[in-house]
């Protein structure tokens, strides 16, 4: 998608404008090559010239800004080196530096956080995040990763086998899924079952699920970890309680998730260890029916 | 027991095959006494054809790099029917014998040839002069280059053109900014291959430009004919084009080696250049 924006493929039909410049379009027969087109990409790979050094990367889309650029992004004592010896996290500003010199009214990122290893992910996101903070400029991302698009977006579209399923805010997608998709896409957990018009959702893995919305016909009932309990002993009625055994313990941080039977939930550490949960324990995931949501299976 | 006498047979077989492809190199070099060689390339049909083959091949190489190197890009970064057919007939001249160039120039342009009259009418007269020898050097020499220029460009990442096109740059900026540069060690390798072809050419030369000294008469064709009167002055020469071709070689390796530890990322040069070397 980003590279139809940026004129590098030729969609098939459709029109790519950015305000009142028309880019592309397939019915009036335009298509702007990608030289007269006001973005900013950054690849994937980040796609920096072998043979330049960071200086001359920064530059070749203009002059003007680059020390500026330089100096903004940190990389002011890297310019003099060939992005050869960079690190994923300098390349990706090295990257940045050079898409904003040619001064776009537009910035492209390609899955801006694909190339890094876990650890520097974490980082460069947050240099990331800092750093479309500060530009006054429309930014388009693509990623795969729910959790990168909800740091970096102000607003988020999913999109699955070639059609946008929703657009939201983060807190909105989470709120309110569109479908099965989302609701999984965002960290939702999802149980298929069936509903006969009541509140009450009989699932395909046994057990009863009731929610605050009526549902009919196959469903999915959509649960987010961090809204999900544990409990050693059945619940009281009126809140939901899905029975099954501990296991698939990952700390992270000072939380812990873990599954209890299909359900994966999020728990502070101290409290996994207090009840002493363990791979085996049998135990109730308990979650009130105002954290169900209802979504349709396809 | 026989793994080593295998060993033992196999060190035969390549000392013989080496001391094949030796022994003409040292003969050479042992013929003719070593300090006449300079008086003997001193000579004024030496010098002559000297000239000659400086000047053609500096006139048939920059053509060749003129007309190959836009021509491999086009190639090289564009898919359309008929490529491979493309490819193919840049090729052929690779294999087809010398003599068959020559005869296949004369044909083209030659008197009674495919465009002979035009040039008649034109008033221009290609075969039997040094016009003749560029072309039959052009002819024989540019496929070592343009094959290895389309190579070389393959090579360039297409994500980095299209990088420099999004950063603003037209196709023609790409080209010199991106392009070229990142693939300068593989044109350079595959020019010195065409320079030394080129400096070697004989057959498609003496049936299509004659051998007339001080106009056409090349480095190669003056060992042909003073085989017979000086085989002092011929074998001289030999030492000279053996000089040259080591010299060509050495440089060609030392080239591939520098491309191969120098460039940063395309490691596909290094492939490339030992695909087609």
């Amino acid at each position: 998608m980003l590279r139809a924006i940026a004129g590098l493929r030729r969609p098939d039909r459709g029109r790519i404008a950015l305000g009142e410049r028309v880019w592309f379009d397939s019915a009036a027969k335009l298509d702007l090559p990608p030289e007269r087109r006001s973005v900013g990409l950054v690849f994937q790979e980040y796609a920096l010239f072998p043979h330049m050094t960071v200086r001359a990367n920064v530059g070749f889309g203009g002059e003007a800004r680059v020390d500026e650029l330089l100096e903004r992004l940190r990389i002011s004592h890297l310019a003099g080196e060939r992005p050869g010896g960079l690190s994923g996290g300098e390349r990706q500003r090295v990257a940045l530096a050079r898409a904003l010199a040619r001064d776009p009214d537009v910035l492209l990122l390609d899955e801006p956080l694909a190339a890094l290893d876990a650890h520097t992910r974490t980082v460069v996101r947050g240099e990331l995040q800092d750093v479309l903070a500060e530009l006054a400029l429309p930014a388009l991302i693509v990623t795969h990763d729910f959790g990168d698009a909800a740091a970096l977006a102000d607003r988020i579209g999913v999109i699955a086998d070639g059609h946008l399923r929703q657009q939201g805010t983060a807190a909105e997608l989470v709120a309110h899924p569109a479908d099965a998709f989302v609701a999984a896409f965002t960290g939702g957990n999802l149980l298929p079952g069936r509903g006969d018009g009541g509140v009450e959702v009989r699932l395909d893995a046994g057990g009863v699920v009731r929610a605050t919305q009526p549902a009919s016909g196959r469903v999915g009932v959509a649960v987010y970890p961090w809204e999900v309990e544990v409990a050693l002993d059945a619940p009281a009625d009126g809140v939901n309680g899905l029975p099954g055994a501990v296991h698939g313990l990952a700390p992270e941080g000072g939380r812990v998730r873990l599954r209890i039977g299909d359900v994966v939930l999020e728990r502070p550490a101290e409290e996994i260890e207090r009840l002493d949960l363990r791979t085996g324990t049998p135990a109730w995931a308990v979650f009130p029916p105002e954290a169900v949501r209802i979504v349709a299976l396809e | 027991m026989r793994h080593g006498a295998f060993t033992a047979f196999l060190a035969l077989i390549t000392g013989i095959t080496l001391a094949f492809l030796a022994i003409p190199i040292v003969a050479l070099f042992t013929q003719v006494p070593l300090r006449d060689v300079p008086d003997l390339l001193g000579q004024p049909v030496v010098q002559d054809a000297l000239a000659v083959t400086v000047r053609t091949n500096l006139i048939a190489n920059a053509l060749i790099l003129a007309f190959g190197t836009p021509a491999a890009w086009f190639i090289a970064r564009r898919a359309f029917p008929g490529r491979a057919l493309v490819v193919t007939l840049v090729e052929l001249p690779l294999v087809l014998p010398p003599a068959v160039a020559g005869i296949g120039l004369l044909a083209a342009v030659g008197t009674g040839g495919l465009f002979g009259s035009a040039l008649r009418d034109a008033g221009i007269q290609l075969p039997f002069t040094e016009a003749a020898v560029v072309l039959a050097v052009a002819f024989v020499a540019s496929p070592f280059y343009i094959r290895q220029a389309i190579a070389a460009f393959e090579a360039v990442d297409p994500t980095l053109t299209d990088a420099a096109r999004t950063l603003g740059a037209g196709p023609g900026r790409t080209f010199w900014r991106v392009g070229l540069p990142l693939a300068a060690g593989g044109l350079l390798a595959g020019w010195v291959l065409a320079f030394a072809r080129g400096v070697g050419e004989f057959g498609a030369t003496i049936i299509f430009a004659g051998n007339v000294r001080g106009q056409t008469q090349t480095l190669t064709l003056t060992i042909y004919e003073q085989l017979e009167s000086n085989l002092d002055v011929a074998l001289a020469i030999g030492v000279l084009l053996v000089i040259l071709s080591g010299g060509v070689l050495l440089s060609y390796k030392i080239l591939s080696t520098w491309r191969r530890s120098s460039s940063t990322s395309p490691s596909a040069f290094a492939r490339t250049s030992s695909a087609s070397a």
